[in-house]
């Protein structure tokens, strides 16, 4: 089995060829392919820029890979400042001894993933490290994206504006949780990994009056809906009977102690938009395959001011709060 | 058809089930001649009433003591000590369960030793454990077996396989408890005034409801075992208030899924071939219980942690925290947010006390889930 060797991180021959072979044959564009030192970009107007790195245990899991998170992911991020992604960088820093074939994948399904936004990879970075430095491999990606429509913000949500989540959530976490040494469960839930560039294009091409926009990675849905809070200082009331949840998330959440809201989520994002324009998001949203189950999940109001309250559909309440510490399984 | 997994919760977070069952609580609370307390064992007991908000539903006579039945919670500094000092072992892996990773021993924590580099592993299921000691031969694979009667079949099944299987680098170090020896302390102590109990869930799957039995007979206190989903809580509350307004005390099962009088025989017979009663263990907050704690068999000594490296391990007691109040919140006397330093200097990032790591401590459910009245 053809493995990565330091050699491949040398500067020397052997690194060139891998850059040839498989970098520039993968990502295949001028500005690369130019091979200078650095891209150089012509924006039209005003741009986003994000950055974010990547690094997960297994490095393949049910409904992605590395590669497709590390695209994704910053693909993402720009979309959520409602920039189209453009362009983007990509570091790998590899461990010694990877199989050669799962570089491969992971970089194949790279390319795969920009098909999704139309975005570029123009300018990258590769470091092999002895064996133990890091984890089989990390990839950091940053990105630049054109705004075309501005003044999403998390501080712009107001009184009676309606939350929008994309699709079910939890799915992410709890699959890489699955897949993880020491917990013996398997079945077929897949992360939601996933660009969103296509489904926020599509809203703001119907004109949704778009208030705020964040994709619910790490801490999950209760994450963004906290910041949120305190950002604007409003109040968000959340109905939970609406959060949509699969059977499966669900599972495994009642048999380790966890709780969908405070799961990672990598192709699932939450939307505060002007109430009347709520319907018309949920339509926009029903047309993508994964934002088929884009759900109201509740309202902006001045109940708690910085807080996020829970509402069981028994009529008791309670405060939604950051997910703290690390998530372990619970005890009996 | 299979059975799905939601197929075990699903009527039983029905929204018109519980709201018809605090319609019937509200009414017969009215015939009550005092107000009620009613405590619930059982830190599971605890979590559901705080995270589906059921004391919002209830009448302004009945509330909840919280009790000491969380195995986290309970476990006093010096044993967590031993686990952090069985973890700086050379050539030790040590396992144990969920949030017991986090709690603070005297200065340290497992959380801060796994990030000093020793070995140390949260497990979902202690059989977990067996391959674990079959991969690393070299190693001392030691568990530090936590919990109430519920987890410890648990625990008497990876022993008994071990030894099937000839594994001798597994140790273990025991801290299972038992329900009822705090439950009598609590009520012959008689500060918290305690009106009846709602006993465990799944510690009563093991046990049977039989070892509640002495309650009623000894101080006229009612017992009703209920299930861990709000409408098993309600329902069991229900039949409490029943009870009450009739005179009776009595053992009942809400739970009658899963719980019979006589219990789950198989696990109780494991539980005996490998452990004993031990004479004294120290409870956090409550200080010694006579017999209220399990360890291994004499014959099992060579794989007792206690005993095999009793060298490393003091048994000398160690206070809690001057300002932190679980031993009162466990005993019932103090609701969580009457402590000074509760969601100040105390979180569940920067626990000062045990109630507050375990998701099913009293302090962390109200921190999580409180607040709100």
């Amino acid at each position: 089995m053809k493995q990565v060797q330091l050699s491949h991180g040398g500067g020397g021959e052997e690194m060139n060829r891998l850059i040839h072979d498989l970098f520039y044959k993968n990502f295949d564009n001028d500005i690369l392919s130019s091979a200078e030192d650095a891209a150089v970009l012509k924006p039209a107007g005003s741009v986003a820029f994000t950055t974010d790195s990547f690094t997960v245990s297994p490095i393949f899991f049910n409904g992605g890979d590395i590669g497709k998170l590390a695209i994704a992911g910053t693909v993402n991020d720009l979309a959520m400042m409602g920039a189209k992604p453009l362009w983007l960088s990509s570091a790998f820093m590899i461990e010694e001894g990877l199989p050669f074939e799962a570089l491969e994948r992971i970089v194949q399904s790279m390319a795969q993933e920009l098909k999704k936004s139309g975005a570029k990879i123009v300018c990258g970075d590769t470091k092999v490290v002895p064996k133990g430095s890091v984890d089989k491999i990390f990839i950091n990606t940053s990105g630049i994206g054109e705004v075309i429509q501005e003044g999403i913000s998390a501080h712009a949500l107001e009184i009676e504006d309606v939350i929008i989540v994309s699709r079910d959530i939890g799915r992410h976490g709890a699959a890489i949780m699955m897949e993880r040494e020491g917990i013996d469960l398997h079945s077929d839930l897949q992360s939601d990994c996933e660009t969103l560039w296509p489904a926020v294009e599509a809203l703001i091409d119907a004109k949704v009056r778009i208030k705020a926009m964040r994709d619910a990675t790490r801490g999950g849905l209760a994450a963004v809906l906290n910041e949120w809070a305190v950002a604007s200082n409003i109040c968000i009331e959340v109905e939970e009977e609406q959060l949509p949840v699969c059977e499966e998330v669900r599972g495994v959440c009642e048999m380790l102690g966890f709780e969908p809201y405070d799961l990672a989520n990598e192709g699932t994002f939450v939307l505060a938009v002007n109430a009347e324009d709520a319907p018309l998001a949920l339509e926009t949203l029903s047309r993508y395959p994964f934002c088929v189950d884009a759900a109201i999940i509740g309202t902006v109001t001045l109940k708690k001011p910085g807080k996020v309250i829970l509402k069981s559909p028994w009529g008791s309440s309670r405060f939604l709060e950051l997910p703290k510490g690390e998530l372990l399984p619970r005890i009996c | 058809m299979s059975l799905q997994l939601k197929d075990l919760y699903d009527g039983f977070r029905d929204p018109d089930a519980i709201k018809a069952l605090a319609k019937i609580i509200a009414e017969d609370a009215k015939k009550l001649k005092e107000p009620l307390n009613i405590m619930e064992v059982c830190g599971g007991h605890t979590h559901t009433i705080m995270k589906y908000g059921l004391k919002q539903l209830l009448p302004e006579n009945i509330d909840f003591i919280h009790g000491p039945g969380c195995p986290v919670c309970i476990m006093p500094k010096e044993r967590i000590d031993h686990a952090i000092a069985l973890a700086n072992i050379e050539g030790a892996i040590l396992c144990t369960l969920g949030d017991m990773i986090r709690v603070p021993g005297s200065e340290s924590s497992l959380a801060k030793e796994r990030a000093k580099g020793c070995d140390i592993r949260s497990l979902y299921s202690p059989m977990d454990i067996l391959p674990i000691a079959k991969e690393n031969p070299d190693k001392k694979v030691i568990f530090f077996a936590i919990g109430f009667e519920t987890t410890t079949p648990m625990t008497a099944a990876v022993i008994l396989q071990a030894k099937r299987e000839g594994i001798k680098n597994l140790f273990v170090h025991i801290n299972h408890v038992l329900v009822p020896p705090p439950m009598h302390a609590l009520l012959e102590d008689g500060e918290a005034k305690i009106g009846a109990f709602i006993g465990p869930s799944h510690v009563s799957v093991i046990t049977g409801s039989k070892i509640y039995e002495p309650f009623p007979e000894m101080y006229g206190t009612p017992v009703v075992v209920s299930g861990f989903e709000p409408v098993d809580v309600m329902h069991g509350i229900s039949m409490i208030l029943k009870q009450k307004i009739e005179g009776r005390a009595e053992v009942e099962v809400e739970y009658e899924r899963s719980v019979t009088r006589e219990g789950n025989l198989v696990a109780q017979k494991m539980i005996d071939e490998v452990m004993e009663v031990r004479d004294h263990f120290r409870w956090r907050g409550i200080g010694d219980i006579p017999k209220s704690g399990l360890k291994l068999r004499e014959e099992y000594a060579d794989i007792d942690a206690e005993k095999v490296f009793a060298e490393y391990l003091s048994d000398t007691p160690i206070d809690d925290h001057k300002l932190c109040i679980c031993g009162t919140i466990l005993k019932g006397l103090a609701k969580p947010y009457e402590c000074q330093v509760f969601g100040t200097a105390c979180t569940p990032n920067t626990p000062l006390g045990s109630c507050m790591v375990s998701s099913e401590g009293a302090c962390n459910a109200y921190y999580r889930f409180g607040g709100i009245e």
